[in-house]
């Protein structure tokens, strides 16, 4: 079982619910794909026992074979290539891999090198095995460095992935082998307008979903108006409450604090477990 | 000799553009002869790169300086190589500019910027 965290907005608790709900997992495999800030290592504090580099390919030119025609230079959409005086220019930052240049070429002028892009850190955390995906600072896109993280799972555990915020490619990239998605939503009107948009997502994508009201307030709580007019089933929810905010502050675990949360999160993973079967 | 500078619109009245590699238009002045031509700066809707590729574009039509009030670091990689001179632009318009240029008055633009990249640069 695959079970993706998402929300649309940021802070609304994804890493939140991803970590206590791996804790309270059997052998479970929490995977971080929010490459940019990895956060639920904070939490797991978890021994690495390996470290695997990222690398995405890039250009590299053989002076010797080229004959200038400048074929690559103006097929590359990305502008990732300038050829002057006879020497040709890669700009690796600006480079998506396509690997368009290297197919065009009449000469076979161009090849491919791997260029480090980031890095995934592997590590336990008491029974919980804890994956985290770190893209280099600088980096435009962590779209290869989740691609590697869900190569590595082999599907033996069940699985939590931490999405990143917005709905944007890396999201769609992470929620792919996913059987299941649970939505995060916070009680505001900016978190209710980037819940609608990772809902539409999941729909579009043909993944069951079900939401959890986090930080929830009785009164006037627009993210559950929202799951009521959509009908969207409602899982959990965990009101606006002093204690799990330090104890998040602080970079514990609820659920390996306090016994109330534990019941709470297995009630969580039964509901999800329900639902897929 | 060549100069070459962003412009938004095809006339030498017009001021330089405060973008390098997302402005509409280059006009290419010849300082011997006082020929003149705009051309389309085909980067300016690209993703990304439009320094780069812009550059290549002067490079290509055979500038050696190009006025403009800032550069990034990608298309100054590009100029180098071709020995293309970047001056820095006063505030005016093209013909201003051209005319500071012949008489030697504008200051070699120093401070190359390590560019924007889809966040903004717009004015």
């Amino acid at each position: 079982m695959q079970v993706a965290v998402l929300s649309g907005k940021g802070g609304t608790g994804k890493t939140f619910i991803s970590v206590n709900l791996a804790c309270v997992t059997e052998n479970a495999v929490y995977v971080d794909c929010d490459v940019e800030e990895p956060n639920g290592h904070l939490f797991f504090k978890p021994e690495i026992t390996e470290k695997q580099p990222v690398s995405v390919n890039v250009p590299e030119w053989n002076e010797s074979k080229c004959t200038f025609c400048r074929k690559c230079v103006d097929f590359c959409r990305y502008n990732a290539l300038a050829m002057i005086k006879e020497k040709l220019y890669v700009f690796n930052e600006v480079c998506h891999s396509c690997g368009g240049c290297m197919i065009l070429c009449p000469q076979k002028a161009i090849t491919e090198k791997p260029r480090e892009i980031g890095v995934i850190e592997t590590g336990k955390s008491g029974e919980v095995t804890v994956m985290t995906g770190c893209l280099n600072t600088g980096e435009v896109s962590g779209v290869p460095v989740i691609k590697a993280l869900l190569e590595k799972l082999d599907g033996s555990s069940d699985t939590i992935i931490d999405c990143p915020p917005g709905s944007a490619c890396v999201v769609m990239e992470s929620i792919k082998k996913s059987d299941y998605c649970i939505l995060v939503a916070e009680p505001t009107l900016f978190g209710v307008h980037n819940f609608q948009m990772v809902y539409e997502l999941v729909k579009q994508f043909k993944k069951p979903y079900g939401a959890v009201l986090n930080k929830s307030i009785e009164n006037d709580n627009p993210a559950r108006k929202f799951c009521e007019d959509n009908k969207i089933p409602v899982f959990e929810e965990f009101p606006y409450n002093e204690q799990l905010a330090k104890l998040n502050s602080d970079g514990l675990i609820a659920v390996r604090e306090y016994e109330a949360y534990a019941e709470k999160f297995r009630q969580l993973l039964s509901a999800v477990k329900e639902a897929l079967s | 000799m060549k100069i070459a500078i962003p412009v938004e619109e095809k006339t030498l009245n017009t001021p330089v553009c405060v973008s390098f590699g997302r402005t509409p238009l280059f006009v290419i002045f010849d300082t011997e002869n006082g020929e003149f031509e705009f051309i389309d700066n085909s980067a300016a809707a690209s993703q990304g790169g439009a320094g780069i590729k812009a550059a290549q574009l002067l490079a290509d039509k055979g500038a050696k300086a190009v006025v403009t009030f800032r550069c990034g670091e990608n298309a100054a990689e590009v100029l180098n190589p071709a020995e293309i001179k970047l001056y820095k632009a006063i505030s005016g318009t093209a013909s201003e500019n051209i005319e500071k240029f012949k008489a030697g008055e504008l200051s070699l633009l120093n401070d190359i910027h390590p560019g924007f990249h889809n966040h903004g640069g717009k004015e």
